[in-house]
């Protein structure tokens, strides 16, 4: 921990002094080429040009503060992209021609975990290391991959803190974590069978039971059967999950149905929209969130969570209006492992570097960042935020909470 | 297996749970009997199987969603539908159905399911691939304790939903044009050698088609959600309830739809929501099946 | 066989050796292409050459998937084990395995798909015209919802098979091999068979069915054996995909039915249905179209297809071969008389 500090503390007081030198430092530096696949067109074009603006909006805040220093040279990185169009087999080749043909020894990672399962096996073959910033599914981390690892928490944790904040509060009443009853609605897809497989864990970890367990249609607009079974079995924590339909059709209905449960936890609120959709249907709901720029976290390089948004807004303006997507800060962050692994491992050597970021430990604006042997990072928690009066408010973990938890809802 | 006798257990648990289960199944069941009814039309005048059935309701939907967004009041969503589905209605026959229309059952079938990927595609890229709905911002009635909610939003599409068949019901019975829909069914041949216009009729049928399925779409975007590719929930169930009822059968048409409505609750309550499209799909089966063994002891197949 | 024919398919088999060698960038294109000239000619089989069109055919394609994992599974671990495992244990093959496992699912998969094929077959074939069509296409969306509620298989999760051992290239040339061979041997097998008494039998089924069970054709056994040959060959396609794909769910990769499962028709049908080359170069046709506007019609590539298909359908629906044989009957061997307005009969 402490040599990272000071290494990119040096960065740190560069980017801080005066801009001209930070160029001219820039200018000296040679290009150090990394490789992406990305998604700029197809389904997920808006979130694959999220992801790219935040690799980029890195790529020149690290030139800003005199670039890479490896030994004694100084490098900035180039990223060579390709277009995955949202498809993996694509995807896959695509990586190989960024490994055959362009010779990059370092990949960027894709949108998605779909792409990051169809392009992690070929950087294994060849043994390139790729820091993920968009894969959260836990199936990438069972593989025994070596040189794959995610800056993002894995989507099993989206909403397991939700438990955590559930038996916390039981303790708080009086009463024991495992009289708490829960149920859970996930959509049959791997990303939410993730989010219950997380759930349950954690729920069993404490005893909690679980009364209602179903799987949610791709095709939902009507989750009122469910709605009802709460009803009867009056659970003390309702766990939704079902991308943006999901999210919309349980607010909606909550609502309809004045379901009162002491503790509602959904995912892809944001995305949704669900405040401005459905008003004061959705107050005192929980969503969780990868990261929100109202968080304490800060590094050298970026700032504050806070300041990265500001920066971030002010050098793309189109995002002005806008809320900085998640997507894009941890993309920035991937590329902020890079540059301090390469700075530890002081070598352009791949598997010095690769070494070196399995060793990563480092606090940055988007989180803390420490990879498991199997590549996750196991350092930050994903966060929950309440819907109070329309404002999302950063409730769990309770060292980042901004404001105190409104419970039971209604 | 728990899960199951345990949701069996709620039913007699909490009798008052059945109720709810079948209202909210007959409201739903409205909505799929007028899909339904629109299908039964096509399929028994012009022998058209519209696979864009759905894609029409969704369509409708998007239409009042995007006026209500406008700042019309909501209501007027679905009468705007209508008329707007009734139009896009015509010009899809006269582009695809009427050169389909004397082909071979097939082509209809593949037809109109090049036309539903079109339609759900071109409405993805109109107004993006996020569920929408629209919040009228009614109270919900509750009875029996809270068990029982009936939101007053779903009151009204219900009531939409009997006044728009009622229409079309004294519509197809006493107007001219009715009855030559009627006439055209029975026998085109001998309905154009009576002077009747079947072009017309069939120009008229499908746009009504449409427009139906588009004031349904209207409803259902009050009431539950939408999205550019839910349109083959729609169409499924529409083809059960046909194919249950058969054509040309109101009353049967009604039946079957809100028995289908409650049938799907039920099953959803009991296996499951994850098991509602499998529910709806081997009712179909359990139908043709049904149907099949009526057919073999007269010695004929379900053509 | 004439010199000119033998020549045709010397240079044919020649071209499709050549081909990944020659494009290596395209190998999973091609071996697509194989998948698509493989699900059409099977589809052709009973939609073209006997009458019954299927639009359930992708049954056999997802349930080939699931039964070839499974197996392919089973012979290294338990499969509720693996297929449950899906947070944390490693599972490794050795190439023994791997191959072993993919030879014997894929072998399985055929079988039990045809096996599938009569069950389900005795009580379709009763159905005629759209109910047949309805009713294949509900077993297939029923098998789809089914199987992703099934978690012995991985439910909506899917299956995530092993990645094949050697050299990444090598087993793009191994899936395309695979595909191209047995694509092959099911076209040597549709030209001989559709020359038999069998294939004419079938084609009186299409024309009339009660005439031709008149005649003391046993039509069901006809029927459920046609289409237990093509659901073999569409059950090895599917086990061959499993592997090829690596990881498939059930809803969008295995019992696609709105996107695989409609196209083998519209191949069919836009290169000429009860032909035996027609299936072939209207999968070819449709594989380049769909390739183009998948990468220059980006967005609208959905509504480019849904136009071809009503256009096919609508306006073309003899397809390439059909409109070949008005044209230049000649080219098969139609004599032609010249009837008095010059118009050509067959």
């Amino acid at each position: 921990m402490t040599i990272t500090r000071t290494k990119l503390g040096v960065l740190g007081v560069i980017a801080g002094s005066l801009l001209f030198a930070g160029q001219a430092n820039a200018a000296e530096c040679e290009d150090l080429v990394l490789g992406a696949a990305i998604s700029l067109t197809g389904k997920y074009a808006t979130n694959g040009i999220h992801a790219q603006n935040g690799y980029e909006f890195a790529i020149k805040k690290i030139d800003e503060a005199g670039g890479v220093k490896v030994g004694d040279k100084c490098y900035n990185f180039k990223v060579t992209y390709y277009d995955d169009e949202s498809k993996g087999d694509r995807g896959a080749t695509l990586a190989e021609r960024l490994i055959n043909q362009d010779k990059v020894q370092y990949m960027l990672g894709p949108y998605s975990s779909g792409l990051t399962k169809a392009i992690a096996p070929v950087t294994e073959k060849y043994q390139i290391p790729m820091v993920e910033a968009e894969g959260a599914s836990r199936s990438l981390f069972n593989k025994g991959y070596k040189y794959l690892f995610a800056v993002l928490s894995t989507s099993e944790q989206y909403l397991a803190s939700a438990i955590t904040l559930a038996a916390e509060q039981a303790e708080k009443e009086g009463k024991k974590a495992s009289d708490v009853k829960v149920a859970i609605a996930v959509e049959n897809d791997p990303f939410s069978l993730d989010i219950r497989a997380g759930v349950m864990e954690d729920a069993a970890k404490v005893g909690m039971q679980i009364v209602i367990d179903e799987k949610l249609p791709r095709d939902l607009s009507d989750m009122s059967s469910i709605l009802t079974k709460v009803k009867l079995l009056k659970p003390d924590v309702l766990i939704v999950s079902g991308h943006s339909k999901g999210a919309a059709t349980a607010v909606r209905q909550i609502g309809e149905m004045k379901i009162s449960v002491p503790m509602i936890a959904l995912t892809h609120c944001e995305a949704a929209d669900v405040v401005g959709n459905f008003g004061d249907f959705a107050n005192d709901i929980l969503c969780s969130t990868q990261w929100a720029e109202t968080l304490t976290y800060k590094d050298e390089l970026f700032g504050s969570a806070a300041e990265y948004d500001t920066e971030f807004k002010s050098t793309y303006t189109e995002y002005a209006n806008k809320t900085v997507p998640y997507q894009t800060a941890q993309a920035s962050a991937a590329v902020y492992v890079f540059a301090d692994a390469f700075e530890r491992a002081g070598t352009l050597d791949k598997e010095a570097v690769r070494d070196a970021i399995a060793q990563t430990d480092l606090s940055t604006f988007y989180g803390d960042i420490r990879f498991s042997d199997a590549g996750n990072n196991i350092a930050k928690p994903m966060v929950l935020r309440q819907i109070q009066n329309g404002e999302y408010k950063v409730v769990a973990p309770s060292a980042f909470a901004s404001d105190p938890l409104n419970w039971p809802r209604n | 297996m728990d899960q199951i006798m345990g949701n069996l257990g709620l039913l007699f648990e909490f009798p008052v749970v059945n109720l709810k289960i079948i209202i909210d199944g007959v409201m739903i069941g409205a909505l799929f009997a007028l899909a339904a009814y629109g299908l039964a039309l096509v399929w028994g005048v012009m022998n058209v199987k519209n696979l864009a059935q759905g894609d029409f309701v969704i369509a409708g939907g998007y239409i009042a969603w995007w006026v209500a967004g406008l700042g019309v009041p909501a209501l007027f969503g679905v009468p705007l539908a209508f008329i707007i589905m009734w139009g896009i209605g015509w010009v899809i026959y006269k582009l695809v159905i009427t050169r389909v229309i004397e082909r071979d059952l097939f082509t209809s079938l593949l037809a109109t399911f090049g036309i539903a990927i079109m339609m759900a595609q071109l409405l993805n890229l109109m107004f993006g691939s996020d569920t929408q709905s629209v919040n009228l911002g009614y109270e919900t009635l509750f009875f029996f304790d809270g068990f029982v909610d009936v939101p007053i939003a779903k009151l009204i599409g219900v009531c939409m939903a009997t006044v728009l068949a009622i229409c079309v019901i004294v519509f197809m019975k006493f107007s001219r044009m009715g009855q030559a829909i009627r006439a055209t069914s029975q026998d085109a041949r001998a309905a154009r050698v009576l002077g009747i216009d079947t072009e017309k009729v069939y120009a008229f049928t499908f746009s009504l088609n449409a427009a139906i399925c588009g004031a349904a779409g209207a409803i259902i975007v009050m009431v539950w959600v939408i999205q550019p590719f839910y349109g083959i929930t729609y169409a499924i169930r529409a083809f059960v309830i046909v194919t249950a009822a058969g054509l040309g059968n109101l009353p049967g048409v009604i039946a079957a739809g809100l028995g289908i409505g409650a049938l799907e609750q039920y099953g959803s309550h009991i296996f499951g929501i994850g098991y509602q499209q499998a529910i709806a799909v081997l009712l179909l089966l359990l139908v043709l099946v049904f149907r099949m063994i009526q057919q073999r002891r007269s010695r004929q197949v379900l053509k | 066989m004439t010199i000119a024919k033998t020549l045709l398919y010397a240079v044919l088999l020649l071209i499709i050796f050549a081909a990944p060698f020659l494009f290596p960038d395209f190998r999973t294109q091609l071996a697509t292409l194989w998948l698509m000239i493989i699900v059409a000619l099977t589809w052709d089989m009973t939609g073209g050459q006997m009458g019954y069109n299927s639009l359930g055919n992708i049954f056999f394609y997802g349930t080939g998937m699931y039964a070839c994992a499974v197996v392919g599974i089973a012979i290294a671990y338990p499969v509720a084990e693996y297929t449950n495992a899906s947070g944390g244990g490693i599972y490794k093959f050795t190439d023994t395995q791997y191959f072993l496992g993919a030879a014997l699912g894929i072998l399985f998969a055929g079988v039990f798909c045809s096996l599938c094929a009569l069950i389900i077959g005795y009580f379709t074939f009763s159905l005629r015209g759209p109910y047949f069509a309805i009713g294949t296409l509900g077993v297939a969306i029923a098998a789809g919802e089914l199987v992703s509620n099934w978690d012995f298989v991985g439910g909506g999760q899917g299956i995530a098979l092993p990645v094949y051992p050697n050299d990444l290239d090598e087993g793009k040339l191994f899936f395309y091999f695979l595909f191209a061979g047995t694509g092959i041997i099911l076209f040597i097998f549709l030209n001989w068979m559709y020359k038999t008494r069998f294939g004419a039998a079938i084609n009186a089924i299409r024309d009339d069915e009660e005439k031709a069970e008149a005649m003391g054709i046993h039509t069901l056994r006809y029927k459920l054996t046609t289409w237990a040959i093509a659901a073999f060959f569409v059950g090895v396609a599917g086990g061959i995909s499993a592997y090829q794909l690596i990881h498939f769910e059930p809803l969008e990769t295995a019992y696609q039915t709105i996107n695989l499962g409609i196209f083998m028709v519209v191949c069919v049908l836009l290169g000429g249905k009860g032909t035996l080359w027609g299936p072939i170069i209207g999968a070819i046709i449709f594989q380049v179209f769909k390739e183009v506007t998948w990468n220059y019609l980006l967005g609208w590539q959905w509504v480019a297809l849904g136009a071809l298909i009503v256009v096919t359908v609508v306006y073309f629906q003899d397809g390439i071969m059909g409109w070949l044989k008005h044209t230049k009957p000649e080219w098969f061997g139609i004599r032609v008389e010249k009837s008095a307005d010059g118009g050509a009969n067959s």
